[in-house]
């Protein structure tokens, strides 16, 4: 097990798997390349001819429309083949391993692999089994990384705050199922930000979250205090099953973002959610659709940021 | 061949602006290539009034080279803020060599819309061109080894100077 | 066969001791000690300039694969790593496929065992049917079919009546009960330590309450049963804690630890090396540590490598998905050396751990090199350093977190009743 498995050893990213353990320079050069493809995206003609010939396969083991049609537009406006694979409908019901799938794909000759799975790093095991042209980037891997997720939320608060040095921002919810959570922590940590805050009840924060470099508030009015930058975390409804939480109810009462607790940041505080929303229990409408939210323009920089990812992968 | 001297490029800015002065056209619009090109058709842009605001782009994403150099670092997003389709554009670059950023350019203003014609403006022309590609005004030629490179360079006054760079081996 | 075993150095672990010295073996046993018996001839001479002479290694916890997974490994191939790793006895637990709650299946397995002339092998006995954790088994009849104690393996036993029952039913007969402990309700779920590797891969954790829950169940219930247990596997400070006060008591009671755990923490899941998923999960640091010192003082009686075999399909999967488990018969003895050489253990106090410990909680006589006892030898060469790769393993796991590691140790002899059943 030697070095960071996303690094060539000229320290070139090689595959996007996690944010965790890439330089900072790294991160900014990925932001300030997404920064030229918003403004493509804002003229008539949307595409580069940057990655024409190449073929990137969308295999998502976890089904997500999302996720998926993001980076199919991202890939195809840089000119790029998409493959969208369904892999739960095909051959892993048939019982083949996953790295027989990514083999098989290997052998049609895939120059990029857009990895989604339910399990915790899969996107690792595929990385650390592709041939030397190929590279993988992570769409989300069980809890533990989400890292494309992370980069488009920080083009998000560059754009608005115009830097990371000088805020606070705070992580709402179940951040110890979310894998976004975890991206989020390491990429706001890496550029900079000095404060960096977690709110929820205790059962949806991890053991040793602290040592992540988080301040931990269990009080959403303490939490939100002079905040730049609120992140809202989708509460998925499994987990009221498992005996973390009472009800959502009770979760929107004490971590769902309102109006009047969205008072104790600062005015100009912006709200961000990785979506799709929980309209009710973790957020109320009137703050998702309010003046404060930037939820939408998430979306459209996600594209720009995908694109910036696969150019730079491609060339690498 | 060390000691060859480049020419002053403030004076090469008088030499070009002259000559674009008299085609120039209430229509007609400049270009910069970032980031040299940029710079001189700022001044271009100063000089002879024009009235169309100019357009800045950054050739990396129609560059022929990335599958073996890769994506360049410190992109910068391209902004033309008039319609392309039916504009008069002179692109403008700094040195004029082999003729692929030109090549890269003109593809990438195609992409926003059909332009009525593009003329071309450099500041230097070195020469050894491999694509078709010629300039109709020029500020100055001059020949330089393979192995030099040709950059213009601003200081925080803004005035221009051109340097010689030589990749030694 | 008489055989002369020259010039190398005896260990006697019980004993402390190490000496230069000669060994004779006659009639399956060593027939003298540093110096030959009265009229000896040997059949064959053994140079062991170099080696160490020691009793062989019994391993508490091999996972044979048969009955029932032998697309994972076979009674043969794991047999003959058990020899080429130097153990000349070894304790297999009853999670087979059927699970070993029946005699039948228990003579089977001695049987085949026997026919492979190979190490000793002492199954161990389902304590609950199908090791469901509710019936009893027939614990005399598998003791009759030669069962030496009985256990769950990694099954749990939620209900603590039944428990309780097992533990007096096994005290009757004066059984020893072997459990390792932990909650299944804490664990469920959990791959890795509930600390801060699992929250930064994000991995579901156990937490070391499954442990320390589990064992202030099992030994209030033993106290209370005065039944004799055996605790496999332990992975925490917290639990080995447990442990020392309940031996500083009085109690019948002995541990082991997984050779893996005196060895890496949960920093060696690097990213995401599913070699490292093992039951129980590789702790913190500071349990590392713990477990290092509880191995020292003797509060952790035995080392075994809890050798489990498992096909590279069901490793190379998502951390959580893959198989838990690591190949470690051969590994055992360089393992127990290199810990020896970091925490300054004196070599024959060492190997304790793995030869008259183990016996003693087997019930076992041997174990040491004296005249009359049985010839279960190990020649290794302390010196020599292999690399371990799939290559180098007879077993046919190469599922191991020390892949790559150069290690110290290589056997050389194993004896097993005076008879040489490995030379390399």
């Amino acid at each position: 097990m030697s070095g960071n498995p996303q690094l060539s050893p000229e320290g070139k990213l090689r595959h996007l798997l996690t944010i965790e353990g890439l330089p900072p320079e790294i991160l900014v050069q990925i932001l300030d390349t997404a920064r030229s493809f918003v403004s493509v995206t804002e003229r008539e003609v949307k595409k580069v001819p940057l990655l024409r010939g190449k073929a990137i396969f969308n295999l998502f083991f976890e089904p997500s429309t999302r996720t998926r049609t993001t980076f199919e537009i991202a890939a195809k406006r840089l000119s790029a083949d998409v493959v969208n694979l369904n892999i739960a409908t095909s051959s892993q019901t048939k019982g083949e391993t996953l790295l027989d799938t990514v083999a098989n794909l290997s052998a049609m000759h895939a120059d990029m692999f857009i990895v989604r799975h339910s399990q915790s790093g899969a996107a690792h095991l595929i990385a650390r089994h592709v041939g030397p042209h190929i590279h993988v980037v992570n769409a989300g891997d069980g809890r533990h990384a989400h890292p494309t997720q992370a980069l488009l939320d920080m083009f998000t608060i560059r754009e608005y705050k115009g830097g990371f040095h000088q805020l606070r921002v705070a992580i709402i919810g179940d951040v110890l199922h979310s894998r976004v959570a975890r991206s989020e922590i390491h990429a706001l940590t890496t550029l900079g930000v000095p404060e960096v805050r977690v709110i929820g009840p205790r059962t949806l924060l991890p053991a040793h979250v602290e040592q992540l470099g988080v301040q931990v508030h269990h009080d959403m009015a303490q939490g939100l205090r002079d905040v730049d930058v609120v992140i809202m975390l989708r509460l998925q409804s499994e987990r009221m099953d498992g005996a973390l939480l009472p009800s959502a109810q009770e979760f929107f009462k004490y971590y769902g973002l309102t109006p009047e607790k969205l008072a104790h940041a600062k005015p100009d505080a912006i709200v961000m959610h990785p979506g799709p929303m929980n309209r009710g229990i973790e957020i109320e409408s009137s703050v998702a659709d309010g003046g404060q939210s930037v939820i939408l323009p998430q979306v459209t920089f996600g594209i720009a940021v995908r694109m910036a990812v696969m150019s730079i992968l491609a060339g690498n | 061949m060390a000691d060859m001297k480049l020419p002053d490029p403030e004076a090469l800015l008088d030499t070009l602006a002259a000559k674009i002065r008299a085609d120039l056209r209430p229509e007609t619009a400049l270009v910069g290539i970032h980031t040299g090109g940029v710079w001189v058709a700022q001044r271009l842009h100063r000089m002879l009034d024009v009235r169309l605001p100019m357009g800045t782009i950054d050739v990396a994403f129609y560059r022929d080279d990335y599958k073996k150099k890769g994506l360049a670092t410190g992109v910068r997003p391209s902004d033309i803020p008039f319609p392309v389709e039916d504009a008069e554009i002179i692109l403008v670059d700094d040195v004029l060599y082999t003729g692929r950023t030109i090549r890269a350019a003109m593809n990438e203003i195609f992409d926003y819309g059909r332009p009525t014609s593009i003329r071309l403006a450099a500041l230097l022309d070195r020469g050894e061109r491999q694509l078709p590609i010629c300039p109709q005004y020029v500020g100055a030629e001059v020949t330089a080894t393979r192995d030099q490179t040709i950059e213009l360079k601003r200081d925080e006054a803004g005035r221009l100077a051109l340097a010689l760079v030589s990749r030694s081996a | 066969m008489r055989i002369h075993i020259k010039g190398g150095t005896l260990i006697d672990p019980a004993e402390g001791t190490q000496v230069a010295g000669d060994l004779f073996i006659a009639d399956e046993r060593i027939a003298g000690v540093r110096s030959a018996p009265a009229g000896f001839q040997a059949d064959r001479a053994i140079d062991a300039a170099g080696l160490m002479v020691c009793p062989g290694l019994v391993e508490l916890s091999a996972r044979l694969r048969e009955p029932g997974f032998e697309y994972k490994a076979t009674l043969e191939s794991e047999m003959q790593a058990a020899v080429a790793g130097g153990v000349t006895s070894l304790a297999c637990p009853p999670d087979t496929d059927p699970p070993l709650d029946e005699p039948g299946l228990v003579e089977m397995l001695k049987f085949r065992a026997r026919s492979l002339k190979q190490a000793r092998v002492y199954p161990l006995g389902a304590l609950t049917q199908g090791l469901k954790g509710e019936r009893l088994t027939e614990m005399a009849e598998l003791h009759d079919a030669g069962c030496i104690g009985y256990g769950q393996a990694d099954a749990p036993i939620a209900n603590s009546l039944v428990l309780s029952r097992a533990l007096q039913y096994a005290t009757t007969f004066g059984f020893c009960v072997w459990l390792r402990p932990q909650d299944p309700s804490l664990a469920h779920g959990g791959v890795a330590h509930d600390g801060q590797v699992s929250t930064r891969l994000g991995l579901p954790g156990v937490p070391v309450s499954a442990e320390t829950i589990a064992l202030s169940t099992i030994l209030i219930l033993a106290q209370e049963t005065s039944a004799r247990i055996h605790l496999c596997r332990l992975s925490s400070a917290a639990g080995l804690e447990l442990v020392r006060r309940a031996k500083q008591e009085g109690m019948p009671v002995t541990c082991d630890v997984a050779v893996a755990h005196v060895h890496l923490s949960e920093i060696d899941l690097g990213f995401f090396d599913s070699n490292c998923n093992l039951i129980p999960p590789l702790r913190s640091l500071r349990d590392r540590d713990a477990l290092r010192q509880g191995l020292a003082e003797g509060t952790i009686d035995a080392i075994c490598s809890d050798h489990t075999p498992v096909d590279d399909d069901a490793k190379q999967r998502p951390f959580a998905e893959a198989e838990p488990g690591a190949t470690g018969l051969e590994l055992l003895l360089p393992l127990t050396l290199k810990w020896a050489q970091e925490a300054r253990v004196p070599l024959p106090v060492a190997l304790r751990k793995v030869t008259s410990e183990p016996l003693r909680i087997l019930g076992l006589p041997g174990g040491r090199l004296r005249p009359g006892e049985v010839a279960d030898l190990c020649l290794f060469d302390a010196q020599a350093r292999w690399k371990v790769e799939p290559a180098a393993l007879f077993s046919q796991g190469k599922n191991t977190p020390f892949l790559g590691y150069e290690l110290p140790g290589r056997v050389r002899y194993t004896l097993v009743g005076g008879a040489i059943v490995f030379e390399r």
